[in-house]
């Protein structure tokens, strides 16, 4: 493969998929331990936005499109999960689900005007449609505006279990983000996914060789948008708050960086990116403006000199796709 | 007429005018993209910095140094001009091979660094700049007050409009750029620097972005987020007028500008995501743009 491409490993075969389950072992039983020395809230915030990554990935990496708004569906899942458990009541599992939905609408409609132009032009039409619902978001009363729905509450699992205790509601987190993270795995390994790659990698002969090439994209667009929002839905119980921040470009941004940083095209490069990213931003997060001008720079070297990103580079000097 | 719709004229032709203003931005910074776009295949995120640059440019010649409102409008843009021909020698060149997304993911980076760098010092509160003394007043025209700047602002930003699209559509040097969009190899061959050419196009199009910031300034606040704010819904005009053609570039960001401006009296809260439900209309018609080439 050349340089010229977007992602830059390629996970398929059997060989490499062996290594993939011994980490993913290893990550599994890393996060078991995690808490027990590391706050549980920041931990949580890390897997919300790994799955974000993973998600955003499964499009970047593996179908070659770039949503430049993929904030939208992780903010819009934020509000309605948010609505559900303050307003309604809701159990937090419907209000997870709730908010994944209506991401996946948002993902189909958004999609299927999107997959009509290429390249660039992909990207551009996202981050415009992603700002035209921030403009509305900001206008509507259900948002509450630039105060955000505040004071969510962690209404009980099921109706059943309490989790407003941090340490069990890691637990809950981390089964969902495993869950998420297994699907899009799935999804990468399966038939579907290698003609996605086909079509990342040359989509012209894709067409050749019969594929409809859109429906293909628009079913990688809807699932990155439906995991995106679960990541948000999620967020927004473990925070108990949602906001402008979570459907703002900025944050569109933000994701693509996560995954840049991790490795495009990687299976685990976005987790790495993601609490990287994370982890940046608590340890600035008295410095303002600081945490911005250093991930521009983070973007400015990733693309130049490192665009394997972290785990592509480890990769690369292991000789085995991660 | 406006009894039946119940709207003052006053309110009516006043809208017009705010929407002409922002047309003349849209339609620069649109330009702007398309000649950088047309040869360097680079979508330029970094352009609503650049313009919130010669805003600030022109604020700190000002405050700094004494030097007005028509110094500035000559020395912004060449003093940022070149800044970007320093960016692109040093930073976009290493692009060109590969896919078109690293170009603006790296732009994209290269704004968030100069938007934080200008937030860090100055805040992000806006500064106001005062409107030249030559250009104060307002015209009665009967139906509308015409403040003399703004009328300005539509003059100033028609003629750098026309002035470019006669140079890249009319002229020799205008013709050697088409050619090197369509062939850069074989305008290379006929022994063109292109590298010089993609350099100086690239501090051209940043030119006219710092231009539209020193014209705004007196209109808008002078703040780090007045740029990101306008270019995305520059991205979505460009998107609807498709970026093949200049003149598109152009009538569609003046067309956008009025229509957002008349949203303004008819409908006041669609106003800020009018455009974009344009483009949104114009995808499922004409998915290639108005101007656009399929």
């Amino acid at each position: 493969m050349t340089d010229t491409t977007l992602a830059t490993s390629r996970p398929g075969s059997t060989d490499s998929r062996r290594h993939q389950y011994v980490v993913f072992g290893l990550l599994v039983v890393l996060a078991l331990i995690a808490p027990y020395f590391i706050y549980p809230v920041f931990l949580m915030k890390g897997l919300c936005f790994a799955l974000f990554a993973c998600a955003f990935n499964l499009l970047l990496g593996y179908g070659g499109l770039l949503s430049f708004g993929h904030a939208l569906y992780f903010g819009s899942a934020a509000y309605v999960s948010a609505h559900a458990a303050k307003e309604w009541g809701l159990s937090t599992e419907l209000c997870i689900i709730l908010g994944t939905a209506y991401a996946s609408v948002l993902g189909l409609i958004v999609g299927w005007l999107a997959i009509r132009r290429q390249g660039i032009y992909f990207a551009m039409i996202t981050l415009a449609l992603a700002q035209m619902v921030y403009f509305f978001y900001l206008q509507t009363p259900f948002t509450h505006g630039e105060d955000g729905i505040q004071g969510v509450p962690r209404n009980p699992l099921f109706g059943l279990f309490d989790i407003t205790d941090n340490l069990v509601f890691y637990h809950v987190v981390l089964a969902v983000f495993l869950a998420g993270f297994l699907i899009i795995h799935r999804t990468i390994h399966s038939p579907y996914g290698q003609v996605l790659k086909t079509i990342r990698e040359n989509e012209d002969r894709a067409i050749s060789l019969g594929y409809r090439v859109e429906h293909y994209k628009l079913l990688a667009f809807v699932l990155s948008a439906t995991l995106s929002g679960t990541a948000g839905a999620m967020k927004a119980i473990v925070f108990q708050i949602a906001s402008l921040t979570d459907v703002f470009w900025a944050m569109s941004g933000e994701v693509v960086l996560m995954t840049l940083i991790g490795g495009l095209g990687t299976v685990f490069g976005p987790i790495l990116g993601a609490f990287f990213v994370v982890g940046l931003q608590d340890y600035l997060a008295d410095y303002g403006s600081l945490v911005t001008i250093i991930q521009g720079v983070i973007f400015v070297i990733c693309v130049l000199a490192f665009r394997r990103g972290l785990v592509g580079e480890l990769g690369r000097l292991l000789k085995k796709a991660l | 007429m406006f009894e039946l719709l119940g709207i003052s004229p006053p309110a009516f032709f006043g809208q017009l005018l705010i929407g002409l203003i922002n047309g003349a931005f849209y339609a620069i910074l649109s330009l702007g993209l398309a000649v950088i776009f047309g040869l360097l295949h680079i979508i330029n995120f970094v352009h609503g910095a650049q313009y919130m640059l010669g805003a600030f440019t022109a604020l700190l010649l000002m405050t700094h140094l004494g030097i007005g409102y028509w110094w500035s409008l000559l020395i912004v843009p060449i003093v940022v001009g070149l800044s970007g021909i320093v960016l692109e020698r040093l930073l976009l060149k290493n692009l060109y091979k590969l896919d078109h997304v690293y170009g603006l993911l790296l732009t994209f980076g290269i704004a968030l660094v100069i938007e934080g760098t200008f937030r860090e010092i100055y805040g992000s509160s806006g500064q106001p700049y005062g409107i030249p003394e030559q250009l104060k007043g307002v015209q009665n025209l009967g139906f509308i007050f015409l403040p003399n700047y703004r009328a300005w602002v539509i003059v100033a930003s028609l003629v750098v409009c026309l002035g470019t699209w006669f140079v890249i559509e009319r002229t020799r040097l205008g013709s050697y750029l088409r050619a090197a969009t369509e062939n850069p190899a074989l305008v290379q061959a006929f022994g063109i620097n292109v590298p010089v050419m993609v350099a100086l196009t690239y501090g051209f199009g940043v030119a006219l972005a710092a231009f539209a910031g020193v014209l705004a300034a007196p209109i808008y606040q002078v703040s780090p987020l007045m740029g990101t704010n306008i270019i995305i819904v520059v991205f979505a005009v460009v998107v609807i007028g498709g970026m093949g053609s200049i003149m598109g570039a152009i009538v569609t960001g003046f067309m956008l500008g009025v229509v957002e401006g008349l949203t303004k009296v008819f409908y006041p809260e669609a106003s800020s995501t009018v455009i974009f439900v344009v483009m949104v209309v114009v995808l499922l018609l004409k998915p290639a743009g108005l101007f656009g080439r399929a």
